[in-house]
């Protein structure tokens, strides 16, 4: 691959590039599915391409083609350098990167079982095995369940000798139970909803979700909740499972902190940002128990945002976000670095293949545990009267990521202490900064979960990317709940 | 390009290496280019060519599909074994109908408007660097900030199958969207159309910058329920979450919102909504993801649903089920997705029927004494999904409107409003337009005024 590189780096230099880096991407996924007992999808997918990004004229081009022949990668690389010109003639300053030391390596996902050397005959039945529990329960009117892995292959070469081949796995599983009866759908997921769970690691994530234990449950919980009640109007104490606050992350905490956004690179379509540059170190995001981090290195856990490098082949790293509630960091690249006075980039640039511009993704965006012991059912006892959301069915924030509103497919009311009825169309909103700074509890390491949200969309052209969040179960006073279905 | 001819010649050679009772190839690709801008500047600047090629086999009612964007005689080889694999470890599936022969697959053959255009393939990136220019130098001029997208593309889709079944498609695409942003306030324009001479930068720049001037400073409103006029890409993008109901599948995964409402009415009257692939203002491929020609089917007539869309297979299970008599006609429409798959089908070149009586977006206002005008709205997830309530905010651009006049910007708005609500509570229209937002796929639709739509809260800017 090195040549193939060679020959996009050498042409880019000699049509004048100041800078430029190659990637060859590899990418292999298998899909597998099924619906009430019958397959629903079975598909393997492929992808070969290389990617060319350059600076000329201090202004960034980018050309990608699947047609690896000499003739082709150069041809491309002379595209990207063209189109670098053409958007110099519209620009208020030159790109500037801040220095990187060229890395040579080699870094695959640490994983047990290639998810690929699987028996499809056998993931299908298990699949098969989850569809039978889930329809087994009268009143199931809909069982999806899904099963996914990917392998993506990547070589990262430089003009400045960057020279980084890193191999990447993602295996991804979970299923839904669905109830129609009268005038309502309700939804049961597992082990949380769209696409359940997803982690860079090998097949051995299956073994470890319980998945077909887990399926009766579901299924009756989407039949009972037809027989709840709605969940009340008004402000209450409320807590949520990891997997919902791991979205909440994501939304209210791992979007903002993108620099791209808050810097106006994103205004026309995910939106800018309410962290403006003058609030780093200086607003207080949360309460002293919120404490985040953006973490990429692999002793993290094997979450969607773990990597050794990034796209511009910058080495993964641990970014404190907010410590015990003060806003301390940015997601960072070598572009836009020097915006928060850093002399290195965060190590963030992520693109979703070959033929995409690597942009600023979260890593592992994720919030620390609480450091005495504390479990969800010792949360629970210890709270008078609160709802408890589990796994989230809707997910809204506007364009700054102030206002945000959250429905869960499932509450509890939680009374003296005790988990009583069951809730339906569970739903919560407010402003981000005035939720975080009501947090007054997080439960510790032994019910921490490194969840994957593997369809974050972002960029134009428009990107999926997968990322992590760490989150344990967490209570949060005062929260405005219900008005989703105020009016209607 | 990818000709048709060279795509040809691919199938003859997957043909020689499956041994599958039947074998399908889709190929699809093209090359594209984004111009991207902010701050006053473009920032990034990408282009892409890419062919690739997705073969279903079929071994006695299972099927599975693999696909690939290495061409050669050993990666087709590969794909097809990958294809054979993993349809061969399969159980049975009693509901796959076999592949469509050519004349089923062409037997409505609509013709459809050029949408291929030789400017829009063969257009520069200094090309659109100028149009950016021009764009900025309108954000410069009103001293805001600009930032959008010029893309265009030429892309090809195809489908040949081994019962002779044989289509293709090429088209180009324009897109140009444009914010504006001042200290306070922000204004959006969006375009699309497959002739990029159909675009006015200038234009959509001028619009963008005017909104975001007008809504400087805004002040905050309570949140409740108001007449809002929406813009048609507002409309687009909310109404876009009820059409994957439309499809056969999703009634008989009992998900669909128009379970036990197909033949009611559910929406006021002055709501006419039919799929029509060859309408002038609609783009896209003319045949479905088995090669069924796209029909034309009257959704929703005078407020009733009249008709769902169906893939064969679809049509199939449904004249045989307990629905059979309580959803209209059944036949295939054309509409369904590329097998195998969990959604069936879903009508996607969507067109409202004009009103009676169309009125401007000004003639709108005129006649609000309270309202708020939305420009567009934002980041829509489905609440509840049979009363179809829908979430999100407005964005770029909202408006109060009293007694007849736009007065000033607002803080912005989070609705919770049900789409049977909304569409029967339509007060006027527009002439239909072809519309392009962010949430949904394109399609032609009025800007519309509904009394009672319900904002739940309000955010900070």
């Amino acid at each position: 691959m090195k040549q193939i590189a060679d020959w996009a780096l050498d042409v880019a230099n000699l049509r004048g590039a100041t800078y430029a880096d190659a990637r060859v991407v590899d990418d292999r996924s298998r899909a597998l599915a099924t619906k009430n007992g019958k397959v629903g999808n079975a598909s393997d997918s492929e992808s070969l391409g290389i990617g060319v990004r350059v600076i000329a004229n201090g202004a960034w081009g980018f050309a990608a083609s699947d047609d690896l022949s000499r003739q082709a990668v150069e041809d491309t690389a002379a595209r990207a350098v063209a189109i670098a010109k053409a958007s110099a003639q519209v620009k208020q300053q030159d790109v500037r990167l801040a220095p990187e030391k060229p890395a040579s390596a080699e870094w695959t996902t640490p994983h047990e079982i290639d998810p690929f050397t699987t028996s499809v005959e056998q993931n299908l039945d298990l699949l098969f095995r989850i569809d039978k529990e889930l329809t087994s329960v009268p009143g199931v009117t809909l069982a999806e369940t899904n099963l996914n892995f990917r392998r993506e292959e990547q070589w990262f070469f430089s003009s400045e000798s960057a020279n980084i081949h890193q191999t990447k796995y993602s295996t991804g599983t979970g299923y839904a139970a669905y109830a129609f009866a009268g005038n309502d759908i309700q939804k049961r997921s597992y082990p949380t909803s769209y696409g359940g769970q997803w982690q860079n690691k090998g097949y051995e994530l299956i073994h470890e979700l319980q998945l077909v234990e887990n399926a009766r449950r579901i299924g009756e919980e989407a039949v009972a909740l037809h027989k709840a009640e709605q969940c009340p109007e008004g402000v209450f104490t409320i807590i949520l499972d990891s997997s919902q606050l791991g979205l909440q992350i994501h939304e209210s905490i791992g979007h903002p902190i993108e620099l791209d956004r808050v810097l106006g690179m994103e205004a026309n379509f995910a939106g800018t940002s309410f962290l403006t540059l003058d609030k780093l170190r200086k607003l207080r995001y949360g309460s002293e128990l919120v404490t985040v981090v953006a973490d990429a290195r692999p002793e993290h856990g094997p979450g969607l945002g773990t990597f050794a490098f990034d796209d511009e082949g910058v080495p993964a790293q641990c970014t404190p976000i907010i410590t015990n509630g003060l806003f301390t960091g940015y997601l960072s690249s070598r572009e836009t670095a020097h915006t928060i006075g850093a002399n290195r980039s965060g190590g963030t640039l992520r693109a979703e293949g070959w033929n995409r511009l690597p942009i600023i993704r979260m890593t592992n965006v994720s919030i620390l545990p609480g450091k005495n012991p504390l479990s969800c059912e010792q949360l629970i006892a210890d709270t008078d009267h609160a709802i408890f959301m589990q796994t989230n069915r809707s997910w809204s924030i506007d364009d700054k990521r102030y206002n945000f509103q959250f429905g869960t497919e499932i509450g509890w009311e939680i009374k003296k202490g005790r988990r009583t009825r069951m809730l339906k169309n569970c739903s919560y909103s407010g402003i981000t900064t005035d939720f975080w700074n009501s947090m007054d509890a997080i439960c510790s390491r032994d019910e921490w979960t490194l969840w994957g949200t593997p369809n974050c969309g972002k960029g134009q052209p428009q990107q999926v990317m997968g990322t992590g969040h760490g989150a344990a179960p967490t209570r949060f006073r005062n929260i405005k709940v219900g008005s989703a279905y105020k009016g209607n | 390009m990818l000709t048709k001819d060279k795509a040809g010649e691919i199938f003859d050679k997957i043909k020689k290496h499956s041994s599958a009772d039947e074998v399908e190839a889709l190929f699809y690709g093209g090359h594209s280019a984004l111009t991207r801008f902010a701050n006053n500047t473009i920032h990034q600047n990408v282009a892409e060519e890419h062919y690739g090629v997705s073969v279903r086999t079929v071994f006695n009612r299972r099927t599975a599909r693999a696909s690939t964007n290495k061409l050669d005689e050993e990666s087709l080889k590969r794909v097809v074994q990958a294809s054979e694999s993993l349809a061969k470890v399969q159980q049975p599936d009693p509901d796959l109908v076999p592949m469509p022969n050519a004349g089923e697959g062409t037997r409505t053959k609509q013709s459809i408007p050029k949408r291929h255009f030789d400017q829009t393939a063969a257009i520069t990136p200094d090309q659109r660097a100028l149009g950016v220019e021009k764009m900025v130098a309108i954000a410069k001029t009103h001293k805001l900030t600009a930032a959008g997208i010029f893309a265009t593309s030429e892309t090809i889709e195809g489908i040949s199958n081994s019962h002779g079944l044989s289509d293709w498609h090429t088209q180009t695409s324009s897109d140009i969207s444009v914010t504006m942003l001042g200290s306070d306030s922000s204004g959006w324009q969006k375009a699309n159309s497959p002739n990029v001479a159909d675009l006015d930068p200038l234009a959509l720049a001028e619009t963008a910058a005017k909104k975001a001037r007008e809504s400087a400073s805004p002040r905050e409103i309570p949140a409740g329920k108001y007449t809002v006029i929406l813009e048609p890409a507002a409309v687009l993008d909310i109404v876009g979450f009820m059409f994957y109901d439309f499809g056969g599948m999703a009634i008989l995964d009992q998900r669909s919102f128009l379970n036990n409402r197909v033949g009611a009415r559910i929406f006021g009257e002055n709501v006419n909504i039919r799929d029509d692939a060859a309408h002038p203002l609609q783009s896209g491929v003319p045949f479905d993801g088995e090669g069924v020609r796209r029909q034309h089917v009257q959704l929703v007539e005078k407020g009733v649903v009249k008709r769902l869309v169906y893939a064969r297979a679809t049509a199939e299970r449904m004249r045989k089920s307990e629905y059979k008599d309580r959803v209209g006609p059944i036949e295939p429409t054309g509409h369904g997705f590329p097998l195998p798959n969990e959604i069936g089908e879903a009508p996607t070149n969507i067109v409202f029927g004009p009103p009676d009586q169309a009125k401007t977006i000004d003639e709108m206002v005129a006649s609000t004494e309270r309202g708020v005008l939305v420009t567009r709205l934002w980041y829509i997830r489905e609440v509840d999904p049979y009363e179809k309530i829908l979430t999100g905010m407005t964005r770029d651009g909202t408006f109060y409107v009293e007694n007849g006049k736009v007065r000033h910007g607002v803080r912005n708005f989070r609705f919770n409003e049900s789409l049977l609500h909304m569409l029967s509570n339509v007060e006027e229209m527009g002439e239909p337009v072809r519309a392009s937002g962010e949430e949904s796929f394109d399609m032609v639709v009025p800007a519309m005024k509904v009394r009672e739509f319900n904002f739940t809260e309000v955010t900070k800017f």
